[in-house]
């Protein structure tokens, strides 16, 4: 299929209608603010990624990922396919490390996309 | 001031009041508007999990520590719009800062003890001819090394998508009504280039020391969304 160049991407929302501006807003909770600082430490310190590799990978989510998954979603999902990218840990290792942590909490895992979206 | 939705410590009180019947048609006061959503402390997610087993993933591999997250962390919390409105009271108070700030803000930030961080940061110095708003329509860009990390309104897509188009109607909701012979200048930051309000100082504020100014400078007032009354 021909892809259409002149398309803006989804995050490109400048200018387009929409609504009422939200103005709740939360505290972080401990496991945003750990991943605002990893991605902090990883750019500035560890010269693994830069902020635009960050950007890059949230924008290129499909649009209703991009919809459905929070501020600190985006981030911690473009960060990890960055590190991967980079070669800094393999696919295996994240895979065998996330089925540890799941084990974890035997209460379960709520599934994808539903903490809720918006930022 | 209120300023902190950022903070670890929890320690204002409305902080676990999540049922607030939140009316919207009321004027914006930053000392009043008190809403809060949910926080994600309270359920395991997928991402919560996979920034679980990155972080071990990390640690594991000698690249950074248990410490060095906590300590980033720290930092995050330790910046504040407290620190942005240091930096708009001195320029108040002393002319030849206020010159410096907007010359080379990096430079004259340092002066009041701060950082900028690693991105260029533009001071747009609000007049009574210019009023001026900041927002990143691609993202989320923030001089966060000043004010801390972004409300989640600025980060919305109502905010991104609006305030460029019609930014005297998003800037009514906040409650700012900007008079029409007053030009609107909307600023959109990128990755590299971050902006910095400098609102006007409100009229009988004269004698009052810099710490009594700083006080009455809110957050949102640095971002352009409000002024500063007394």
């Amino acid at each position: 299929m021909e892809r259409d160049f002149t398309a803006r991407g989804h995050h490109d929302m400048g200018g387009l209608p929409a609504g009422e501006i939200n103005r709740d807003e939360h505290d972080y909770a401990l496991w945003e603010k750990r991943v605002d600082a990893l991605m902090m430490i990883c750019t500035n310190r560890l010269k693994l990624m830069t902020v635009d590799q960050l950007r890059k990978g949230i924008e290129a989510l499909p649009p209703s990922a991009y919809d459905d998954m929070t501020y600190y979603e985006r981030w911690i999902s473009s960060v990890t396919n960055t590190l991967l990218e980079r070669g800094v840990f393999t696919a295996d290792e994240l895979g065998a490390k996330m089925e540890e942590v799941r084990a974890r909490y035997p209460d379960g895992v709520m599934p994808e996309g539903s903490a809720g979206g918006g930022c | 001031m209120s300023t902190g939705h950022d903070d670890q410590g929890h320690d204002h009180g409305h902080h676990h009041h999540h049922d607030h019947d939140h009316d919207h048609l009321h004027p914006y006061d930053p000392e009043h508007h008190h809403p809060h959503r949910a926080d994600q402390d309270d359920s395991m997610t997928y991402y919560r999990l996979m920034e679980e087993a990155v972080r071990e993933l990390m640690i594991d591999k000698g690249l950074v520590t248990a410490d060095d997250i906590r300590a980033e962390i720290e930092a995050m919390d330790a910046r504040s719009p407290a620190n942005g409105a240091l930096v708009v009271a001195r320029a108040w108070t002393d002319p030849e800062f206020k010159k410096r700030l907007i010359a080379s803000p990096k430079e004259a930030i340092a002066e009041v003890g701060h950082d900028i961080g690693p991105m260029k940061l533009i001071v747009l110095e609000n007049t009574p001819e210019v009023h001026n708003v900041v927002v990143c329509t691609l993202c989320s860009c923030y001089p966060r090394w000043i004010l801390g990390i972004p409300p989640d309104w600025y980060k919305s897509r109502s905010y991104r998508s609006r305030v460029v188009r019609e930014p005297r109607a998003v800037l009514r909701e906040f409650g700012t009504e900007i008079a029409d012979n007053r030009e609107v200048r909307v600023h959109d930051s990128t990755a590299d280039m971050r902006y910095f309000v400098l609102p006007m100082r409100p009229a009988g504020t004269d004698g009052m020391s810099e710490e009594a100014l700083a006080a009455l400078v809110h957050r949102d007032s640095m971002i352009g969304v409000t002024e500063v009354t007394v």
